[in-house]
């Protein structure tokens, strides 16, 4: 996996190159209330770019902006160099955006096939016999999830039955085959087992390595650091360090992630917790 | 894990999807319950009652079963997209209602009255529709309110306009006649004499089928029905869809109530209360999920002809015409359970 990726890394200088989606100085507020405040965001095709954060950190609102769901207040938002604001999910997805939500991505009771081309379903036939034509979408669907590396037998089975880590395949085989050139996956893992996470991870890389850009929200900084070339950090809606894969190891990702300096304090406060005064206390009790 | 090699071309196992067994397929049909529950119906009438197997007696199940088929056909659809409509029979009057009084009072050919009663009729739909997809109030509440509207101005019009519960008998007036033969003639076949409202029906249950599982506006349909949101994400037009469907119940009313008023020549005013039940539990039979995004028109068809059986069965089997409604319930309970569980098998054996 890894040649393939330098191969194409190689093929376009990182200099010459335009950003896919750049966010700069980016602001939201809902009301009174703060959600963003001057956040930088650059996706490359070819690359991930990971947005990590705790819970309420600014990550929802951040790709929601770029999904085409709000507009930001503040700052530049351009699409291959153009800036831009967008209205609706829809012009997101005409624009090349496409978005895999955590729990909207698939209509569970719906064959796979079915959900594949939801929303852009192909016809056959003129007039009052224009119809599905199914086979053709059954045979695509069947053919773009195995170049994803899944073989699914039964592309009419509901796609409740898979597994979650498998839906959310489906959905990312699904924005690249209609030729989504950014990826947002809105914590792709966060429901997931280890295994399943692997799996995903493994499809995100393929759909890195299928030239899209992408952009993995998740406050997990060791699925982060699997895949990704560049992180962003949030904090209370603002930035708390960008850096690329080079530049940063591991432990300091997840140590920044987790509260740096406010953990270490806690982890002092937690140490000094009596811990015999506690069973005391209950056999008296 | 190694099973789930890393993407390349390698991996290719087999070219093309393959379709599940057939007897796996049948099981994932949402009609096996209702097809297995009026075999059982057929079966046990036909031991019962010694006329229910004659072919007079056939034509009439078919006849009961398509007054109701008509309705539960569009009906199962809007329960597929995820709506219920409390307000279909009492709508089905109305729609009879408006044709009749506005051909005698303005001394039209009859055909004139059909034609505003059809856009008045879809009107109706639209409005629980629109009504839905503005204030996402629930659907049960709003055609909860015009089921009740309705039934004030069926009876309120009635009597300030004929004063009478019923409307005046229009059989002398111009178009008469041919209206009659659209809606509410027969003909024969073989032995057999059937109601044109049969033929409407199967119609219908095509009409249905084909926009259901060959359309885009059927994969709308499931998906507006089974996760509303999802659908939205991909693109997916909620709204539109919605109203599609209330149109396609509205439609189907029309037909219904020029049926009604064909037949009998003098509409009254107070019908229809109640059958908006029967036309959701015929669809509940044939596998429409009341949550929605699962079901099928073929079933709701299955679902109003066991309705049918059952009801001229129990007629033919000298039982007091009492015992219908315990019938219909037991029917709905076993049929819904039957589905329940042919579901859960289905699910475990993946």
């Amino acid at each position: 996996m890894s040649t393939s990726r330098t191969s194409k890394a190689s093929q376009t200088s990182p200099a010459s190159r335009k950003a896919l989606v750049a966010l700069s100085d980016i602001s939201k507020y809902y009301g009174n209330v703060k959600a963003l405040d001057g956040v930088s965001l650059e996706v490359h095709a070819g690359e991930i770019t990971c947005v990590l954060g705790d819970n309420g950190a600014g990550k929802s609102t951040l790709i929601k902006i770029v999904a085409g769901l709000h507009q930001h207040d503040g700052g530049t938002f351009a699409i291959e160099g153009e800036e831009t604001r967008l209205g609706s999910p829809r012009e997101a997805l005409d624009r090349g955006i496409a978005t895999v939500y955590q729990d909207l991505a698939v209509v569970p009771l719906m064959p796979v096939w079915r959900n594949f081309f939801l929303g852009s379903e192909i016809h056959k036939g003129r007039g009052p016999l224009r119809r599905l034509d199914v086979e053709e979408m059954r045979t695509t669907t069947h053919r773009e999830l195995l170049r994803m590396g899944i073989d699914l037998r039964d592309v009419d089975q509901p796609i409740g039955t898979l597994s979650g880590g498998q839906r959310q395949c489906v959905a990312i085989a699904r924005a690249v085959h209609f030729g989504a050139k950014v990826l947002i996956l809105d914590e792709p893992t966060a429901a997931l087992g280890v295994k399943q996470s692997g799996v995903v991870l493994k499809y995100v890389a393929a759909a890195r390595d299928a030239g899209l850009g992408v952009v993995l929200i998740t406050h997990n900084p060791h699925h982060a650091y699997l895949v990704g070339d560049r992180f962003v950090l949030l904090k209370r809606g603002a930035m708390a360090g960008s850096h690329a894969k080079d530049g940063i190891a591991l432990e300091e990702l997840t140590r920044q992630m987790a509260g740096g300096s406010e953990l270490e304090q806690l982890s002092h406060e937690l140490a000094r917790t009596p811990a015999p005064d506690l069973s005391g206390g209950v056999a008296k009790g | 894990m190694s099973a789930e090699a890393p993407p390349a071309e390698e991996t290719i196992a087999s070219p093309r999807p393959v379709r599940g067994s057939l007897p796996r397929r049948l099981v994932g049909r949402p009609e096996l319950g209702a097809v297995v529950g009026a075999v059982a119906v057929f079966v046990f009438f036909s031991v019962v009652a010694d006329a229910f197997l004659q072919w007079s007696s056939f034509s009439t199940v078919l006849y009961a079963s398509s007054t109701i088929g008509i309705m539960a056909v569009p009906v199962a659809l809007l329960m597929i997209g995820g709506e219920f409509d409390l307000s279909t029979g009492v709508l089905v009057t109305s729609s009879a209602l408006i044709s009749s009084m506005f051909s005698y009072q303005m001394t039209a050919n009859v055909w004139v009255g059909v034609g505003v009663s059809l856009l008045a009729t879809l009107a109706i739909g639209f409005f629980n529709g629109y009504l839905l997809v503005r204030t996402n109030l629930p659907s049960f509440i709003i055609t909860l309110g015009t089921f009740l509207i309705l039934q004030g101005c069926n009876l309120g019009f009635t009597k300030l306009i004929s004063d009478t519960v019923s409307t005046k008998s229009i059989s002398d007036m111009e178009g008469f006649p041919s209206a009659r033969k659209v809606f509410a003639s027969h003909l024969t076949i073989g032995d057999v004499e059937v109601q044109i409202t049969v033929l409407w029906w199967f119609a219908l249950i095509a009409l249905a089928t084909w926009i259901l599982l060959r359309t885009r506006a059927g994969n709308w349909i499931f998906a507006v029905g089974g996760a509303k949101e999802a659908a939205r994400a991909v693109g997916v037009p909620v709204e539109r869809t919605k109203i599609g469907l209330y149109l396609g119940v509205a439609l189907a009313a029309w037909i219904s109530g020029q049926h009604l008023l064909f037949n009998y020549d003098v509409v009254q005013s107070g019908e229809g209360v109640g059958n908006e039940l029967l036309y959701i539990i015929a669809a509940v039979i044939g596998g429409c999920l009341l949550t929605g995004g699962y079901g099928s028109a073929v079933g709701a068809a299955v679902g109003a002809f066991i309705f049918g059986m059952t009801n001229k069965g129990i007629v033919y089997a000298q039982w007091g015409a009492d015992w219908f409604k315990f019938f219909l319930g037991a029917m709905l309970l076993l049929a819904t359970l039957l589905n329940w569980w042919v579901r859960k098998r289905a699910e475990e054996s993946k």
